[in-house]
């Protein structure tokens, strides 16, 4: 039964891996936003589907870790790909600062309360904000990335950056998944009074995952700013906090599989939608509400976690 | 002291709007715990039935301008509340028993669907109301000239806030709301429709979404399809600020958000006028981590 789905996720991998090859500039763009939309429910995924914190605000953070591409890009002339580390740092410093008061809201209080900050950092960067976003015109000629010596241009070059991140992501959130910090986070996503009970930390825990979204949101505000070479408020809108959100759900929260799955969607679904002209939107709306009646799950919801009964036994002796 | 005293009459007006969008959330979370995120939508639709009703049955040349005004926003209130019975059947009641996010996200396509919608039907530009139908009449008050559009809005506000809080306290289906609110399965086993109270709280919440969409009308002039998202994300801070699922909360909550954001557009900058709404929020839950009305409930275990 593993056997079979390692099988078939080699197979898309490789499938995807040859794509290029074979799709024209527009379908590789299509795919390169599919992997950005991606890493995002992926550093969301740990937020929303792990922790079991609401939030609706996540664009703030890849707008801070885009700005602090971009800034450092355009004035002080700095690589943009060594810029990663210092786009999630401070993504993820903001987070600290933003999430410490009100991380221990209620749900939907949260819930509120990260829409208001993604609309606070909008309007803060419209406003031009100490002089230095560019207002709502945003920052223009940020440097293409360039990695050992070879300039990053084309779609295709973008799409193997990108998706080589992706696979980065993945391969560290499903090890986050199965550490220990993965398994505190579910069980106070599950039940926050019995893991505080068993001695979780849960405050703690909650800002961890919470700046560790941040952090990794950041980063991909790098990616982002290096793929465009112009960024704009416009980018970082309540709306696409919303389609973050909606795609973890849709393809199933706390699954990684089903991040992956609901990012095509989302990207993909208003592409498929493109013939319909004006209803692109209405039909992507109603597909919304039918999917979510139809697999309350999410598309690919997570496994149970098994643990092989010799290996318990090994344990307990 | 002049320019103060515009503003604060300016924000009271917007503030009842705010109050007015804000009952058709907090009573949904009351019962369902939901966050009907397509309310703002409803209100959207309001705005456009109630133009369109104006153009085409001109109710105010007939009538005269109040009775035509008045007949119009029952009628508006009645369409939208409908729609909100329809959307509760569509996107929500199957969704009863599943997980709380997929509601959401149930909630958050039914928005984009019915704002889609305005713009298939109406078109994506701005749309005008005629500017002539109740009688540019400047009130004075203790020597202030305030336009009695304002005062109208402020009144009718109140009137149909004072109105669902006698429904709410005294009659027997408010009752029944009440204790749905309070507990969905003990209400059931006293006997009451808990499916009927959903049904009434879609009817009456989305009908006040209404009236509150065609007074936007009246009161700016123009309408846009994109409009639901604005208010009611203000509508819906304004719940959370007065504690949600608090149905006295949700009025004062308005109305001082209404009044917050007029001064601070004034006063501080109007640039950053819907910041300073979402800021002052953020400030209250930090002292007041469930909002300014609502009870400190314990987590039940």
């Amino acid at each position: 039964m593993k056997d079979k789905r390692i099988i078939i996720y080699g197979i898309l991998a490789v499938a995807l891996f040859c794509s290029p090859f074979f799709l024209n500039h527009y379908w590789v763009d299509v795919l390169n936003s599919v992997g950005l939309y991606a890493i995002l429910g992926l550093s969301l995924n740990l937020i929303v589907g792990h922790a079991g914190l609401f939030n609706l605000g996540h664009a703030a953070f890849y707008a801070v870790g885009a700005y602090t591409a971009a800034i450092l890009n355009t004035t002080f002339h700095i690589p943009i790909l060594w810029l990663l580390p210092a786009c999630g740092l401070t993504a993820g410093l903001f987070a600290v600062v933003i999430a410490r008061p009100i991380i221990h809201l209620r749900g939907d209080y949260l819930c509120i309360v990260t829409i208001g900050i993604g609309e606070i950092v909008r309007i803060a960067l419209i406003n031009d904000v100490f002089g230095i976003t560019g207002g709502a015109n945003g920052i223009f000629g940020i440097a293409r990335p360039e990695l050992f010596g070879f300039k990053i241009r084309k779609p295709q070059e973008f799409f193997y950056l990108i998706w080589f991140f992706v696979a980065v992501t993945v391969f560290f959130f499903n090890r986050l998944e199965q550490s220990r910090f993965g398994r505190a986070l579910n069980y106070l996503r599950d039940d926050e009074v019995a893991a505080e009970g068993s001695g979780i930390n849960t405050a703690h825990y909650k800002l961890a995952a919470f700046v560790l979204g941040a952090v990794w949101a950041g980063m991909v505000g790098n990616i982002f700013a290096a793929k465009m070479t112009i960024i704009s408020p416009e980018s970082f809108s309540f709306w696409e906090s919303v389609l973050m959100f909606t795609l973890i759900i849709l393809g199933g929260s706390g699954s990684i599989p089903g991040v992956l799955l609901g990012a095509f969607l989302v990207a993909g679904l208003p592409e498929v939608f493109r013939g319909f002209a004006g209803a692109r939107m209405l039909l992507f709306g109603g597909a919304m509400v039918a999917m979510m009646i139809f697999r309350t799950q999410g598309i690919l919801p997570p496994r149970a976690r098994t643990f092989p009964i010799d290996a318990v036994a090994e344990e307990a002796r | 002291m002049e320019q103060f005293f515009q503003q604060l009459t300016n924000g009271l007006a917007v503030g009842g709007i705010y109050a007015l969008i804000a009952l058709g959330y907090t009573m949904v979370y009351g019962v369902l715990k939901l966050i009907n995120f397509a309310h703002g939508d409803l209100f959207t639709f309001g705005a456009y039935l109630g133009l369109t009703l104006l153009t085409s049955l001109a109710l105010h040349k007939h009538l005269g301008p109040f009775l035509g005004v008045l007949l119009l926003a029952v009628m508006t209130m009645g369409l939208v509340g409908v729609m909100g019975i329809i959307l509760d059947r569509v996107a929500y009641r199957p969704l009863r028993e599943s997980p709380r996010l997929s509601a959401v996200v149930s909630a958050l396509g039914a928005s984009i669907f019915l704002q889609n919608t305005v713009m298939l039907i109406y078109g994506a530009r701005f749309q005008v109301y005629p500017q002539n139908i109740l009688p540019k009449i400047v009130i004075n008050l203790f020597g202030l000239p305030i336009p009695l559009m304002r005062v109208l809005i402020l009144l009718t506000s109140v009137v149909m806030m004072a109105a669902l809080y006698f429904f709410i306290q005294k009659t027997k289906i408010g009752t029944a709301i009440r204790a749905a609110a309070i507990d969905q399965g003990a209400a059931r086993l006293m006997g009451i429709n808990v499916d009927q109270v959903i049904m009434i709280v879609f009817l009456v919440g989305p009908a006040l979404g209404g009236a509150a969409g065609l007074m936007v009308g009246l009161y700016y002039g123009q309408i846009n399809f994109t409009m639901g998202w604005v208010y009611g994300l203000k509508a819906f801070t304004a719940a959370i600020l007065g504690g949600i699922g608090n149905i006295p909360g949700a009025m004062v909550g308005g109305i001082l958000l209404g009044v917050i954001e007029a001064l601070g557009a004034a006063y501080i900058s109007i640039a950053w006028k819907d910041g300073i709404a979402f800021l002052v929020l953020i400030l209250i839950l930090i002292v007041r981590p469930t909002g300014l009305l609502g009870e400190r409930v314990a987590e039940k275990i």
